[in-house]
């Protein structure tokens, strides 16, 4: 591309060995690059994906065949709540928010994301909210009431330890972390779009991230509520959820679903974004249907807030209630449906190339309809009767998640990969990744709509051997098992690859989108100029003739002065201030208590020094924008 | 709030300044947090017929609504007065400014007060967290509210004290109207909280 003219910030060398290494620990810790945050979202998500993915092998191999004792009971509730959690807020969220990160600014000409300090105080809030749940396994036991945490199951007289506690206020840091990341991706590919970006040239995987941003803005502060109102059950006395005291568990329910499934189209959406990026540059044609692709995603995102009371079909809604979801859900299955035909279409007639990337794109649109029929299947009252509760349930939501959202995650790791490190993955590993994942996750899945039909419950710790699941459960934990390999030949893919792996150049898939246009890894300014787009496909136009739809497809602006704001240290200090403020939350109850008897235990002492430190990094966070830094 | 962005467009592709767009969504959101808990409230209302004290009894005294409605005109009020502050940010009058702001914030401590005093009285006749359900919603609903309030209180009096230390910077009337959307915005949730919870018979 362009020269690099202009007044560009000067790259210092690094000195080598121990002093060399310390100062990367801090520069990551203090980076407020949005490129250095997306890279550090994404390897968090990854070990909280071995995190997730430990505990769903340590719950298969239980599940492996008829009345093992493997795991005691006790310990399986808190695996398989740790299991969901984990996977749903610290690996595919995250995932998301770190590809958006890195991605979303570059794909429309920015600098940096709208708010780069609140962009680090995401990143942090999020690592530290997700230790500070696992601690709990340390701390006198995990949460235990599974990732959706129904009441009263929930309430302290139920769930004795203080693992719900800690699943309450380490989820409401998450929330607060992704609510304040959405804020960003919003007002970036809003406001900060190069000249020429108009709304409707945006890169679909900006539109998707777009969507799921809103979603997450208005759907989480009732899943929030629903939290607060839970910790006031558990620790001051209240009886929201408890029926037996004029309260109403269901109350639980409608909170946590109008959030929840939203929340299921927060992790799918940017998934399809990217596939919706990867298919169009590995069939070397545009995307078939931009406008359908994009419109029907803000269709799913409004759709989505229409549908939450299928989840409770069995509670007992009266019949119209049940109705109405109903038809919202078999709706929603429209725009979903002119998606798939928009991915087909776009691969009529294209000129494939088979590349790893490509592969788990494919397989996506592949594993998304078998999962998005199990769906349609649970979204009919009468059906969702007999399979609530089973192991069809857990086949589908699986499907959607694992061969959906996490397989179109991987499709973006390969995909991106190059131009995050310079290096190519190696393609045989990656192809060999492909196939295990295909064949574990149908292995793993699909016999769970079988084995719900014949009756299977799900969240059984185990079962009696004369129930005819025996076989199937047993290939199921073998599939989990040829997951849980690929996700070790990725890692070993990525370390290998970053040492070693082939040299992969600015442009090695002969890309349409903006990234494309700037080395790999980009620079901290992303790009010298400021790009001037004429066109859907900027740089491949740029590359194939020059025009676009409106002039040249892509320019470079004139040189200019390139400020990039200071790192800082305040938005971490930041996060750890609300970290140690909730750890003095956890015992919210001993606190009510002491000031109740007028003794002051150390509680709230530990919620004053949260505070303080919160404040203290807000003051000297604030000092440093006041000086223009 | 965040410094001016490092991008290369100053006001931004959709003519709006980022920091205000940012406010925007982040009402989105809050406006999700108190529908959430008036759905809370309303789950519960009325219901409540076997442990006292009743809803309809604390809070139809006619003297306790008078003095609600009072306090409602009271954050009207401050509304009025944000917007004159804002005006004298922009205009550079550090008088008026000074004045006005002040003037917000001690209004929105008065309502604060009134809100205390309040809860000390119902407290009196009975109500708790954990009495019934009625005082549980009530509570959680108008006390989100109270703190949300008290935050407020507590940004109008930094926006004094940064005209005051700073001076009326370039950036100063942008802050001053950020938080003055927030304000508004905390009032005009307390409208519908008012009658929700204490117009709707
Ligand atoms: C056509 C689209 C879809 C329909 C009609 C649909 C319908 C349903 C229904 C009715 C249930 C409740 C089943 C029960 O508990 O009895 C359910 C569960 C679930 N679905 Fe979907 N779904 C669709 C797509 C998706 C997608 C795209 C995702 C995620 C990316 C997803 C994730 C989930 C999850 C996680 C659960 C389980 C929640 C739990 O733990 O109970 N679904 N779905
Ligand atoms: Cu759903």
């Amino acid at each position: 591309m362009a020269a690099h003219v202009g007044t560009l910030p000067r790259t210092r060398k690094k000195p080598e060995g121990l002093t060399g290494f310390l100062i990367t620990v801090i520069d990551y810790m203090t980076t407020v690059d949005h490129k250095r945050i997306g890279v550090m979202y994404l390897g968090a998500s990854f070990v909280f994906l071995l995190v997730g993915g430990l505990e769903a092998l340590l719950i298969r191999t239980q599940l492996g065949a008829s009345n093992l004792k493997l795991i005691a009971p006790d310990l399986y509730n808190q695996l398989f709540t740790m299991h969901g959690t984990t996977m749903v807020f610290m690996a595919v969220m995250p995932f998301n928010a770190g590809f958006g990160n890195y991605f979303l600014p570059i794909m429309v000409g920015a600098r940096d994301m709208a708010y780069p300090r609140l962009n680090a105080l995401s990143l942090w809030t999020f690592l530290f909210g997700g230790l500070f749940m696992y601690a709990s396994f340390l701390l006198g036991g995990a949460p235990n009431a599974g990732w959706f945490s129904y009441a009263p199951l929930t309430e302290s007289n139920y769930s004795v330890t203080h693992g719900m506690d800690f699943w309450v206020l380490g989820l409401q840091m998450l929330g607060v972390s992704s609510t304040l990341g959405a804020i960003n991706f919003i007002v970036t590919a809003l406001n900060l779009r190069a000249p020429g970006m108009r709304i409707n040239r945006m890169p679909l995987f900006v539109w998707m991230t777009v969507v799921t941003s809103f979603l997450l803005v208005l759907s989480l502060p009732s899943v929030s509520i629903a939290m607060i109102l839970l910790l006031f059950d558990r620790n001051l006395g209240t009886n929201f959820y408890i029926a037996k005291m004029g309260g109403d568990p269901l109350l639980w329910q409608h909170l946590f679903w109008f959030f929840g499934h939203p929340e299921v189209y927060v992790m799918i959406l940017p998934a399809m974004g990217i596939i919706s990026e990867v298919l169009p540059t590995f069939a070397r044609k545009p995307i078939f249907g931009y406008s359908f692709v994009a419109y029907s995603g803000i269709a799913i995102g409004f759709l989505g807030f229409t549908v939450w009371a299928h989840h409770m079909f069995a509670v007992g809604m009266p019949p119209i209630v049940n109705a109405a979801f109903s038809l919202g859900s078999m709706l929603i299955g429209v725009p979903t449906g002119v998606k798939i035909f928009n991915w087909i279409g776009t691969l009529w007639g294209g000129n494939i190339r088979y590349s790893t990337a490509m592969l788990f794109a494919i397989g996506f649109i592949g594993m998304f309809v078998i999962g998005g029929i199990g769906g349609v299947f649970l979204g009919s009252p009468p059906v969702d009767y007999q399979i609530t509760d089973t192991y069809f349930v857990v086949g589908h939501l699986h499907y959607v998640l694992v061969g959906g959202a996490l397989v179109g995650i991987m499709s973006g790791f390969y995909y991106w990969f190059p131009k995050m490190t310079g290096r190519l993955l190696s393609e045989a590993l990656g192809k060999t990744h492909f196939v295990l994942w295909t064949t574990g996750i149908t292995l793993t899945f699909l016999p769970m709509h079988l084995l719900g039909i014949l009756g299977m419950p799900r969240r059984i710790y185990t079962y009696y051997g004369d129930m005819g699941w025996d076989t199937w459960n047993l290939i199921q934990t073998f599939g989990a098992y040829l997951i849980g390999a690929g996700a070790l030949l990725f890692l070993f893919n990525v370390l290998k690859s970053l040492r070693s792996g082939e040299v992969a150049g600015n442009d090695p898939w002969d890309g349409a989108t903006l990234e494309w246009a700037t080395s790999s890894p980009p620079p901290a300014y992303n790009f010298a100029t400021t790009p001037i787009v004429g066109s859907r496909r900027p740089y491949w136009d740029h590359k194939h003739g020059g025009q676009g739809d409106s002039g040249a497809a892509l320019e470079m602006g004139a040189p200019e002065h390139i400020h990039l704001p200071s790192p800082s240290i305040w938005p971490m200090v930041l996060a750890f201030g609300v970290m140690v403020a909730m750890t003095g939350m956890l015992y919210m109850k001993d606190l009510a208590e002491s000031w109740a008897i007028g003794d002051m235990s150390v509680n709230p002492v530990v919620v004053l020094l949260g505070v303080v430190i919160v404040l203290f990094a807000a003051m000297n966070w604030q000092n440093e924008v006041s000086a223009g830094k | 709030m965040e410094n001016s962005t490092p991008s290369n467009h100053s006001v931004g592709s959709l003519g709006v300044d980022s920091k205000k767009l940012g406010m925007w969504t982040f009402m989105g959101s809050e406006v999700m947090l108190f529908a959430s808990l008036i759905a809370t409230y309303l789950t519960f209302r009325g219901k409540d017929t076997v442990n006292p004290p009743f809803a309809h009894e604390l809070l139809n005294h006619p003297d306790s609504a008078f003095i609600v409605a009072v306090n409602t005109l009271v954050l009207l009020c401050s509304s009025l007065t944000m917007v004159l502050a804002l005006d004298g940010a922009e205009r550079g009058n550090r008088r008026k400014f000074f004045t006005f702001i002040l003037a917000t914030a001690a209004l929105g401590s008065l309502f604060l007060g009134v809100q205390i005093n309040e809860y000390a009285g119902l407290i009196r006749e009975g109500l708790s967290l954990s009495a019934n359900q009625f005082g549980a919603s009530f509570f959680v609903l108008t006390g989100f509210h109270g703190m949300h309030v008290a935050i407020g209180v507590f940004l109008l009096l930094y926006a004094a004290f940064r005209g005051k230390v700073q001076g009326f910077t370039r950036e100063f009337p942008l802050a001053v109207e950020i938080i003055g959307l927030y304000w508004h915005f905390v009032d005009l949730v307390w409208v519908v909280i008012f009658m929700i919870v204490y117009l709707l018979k």
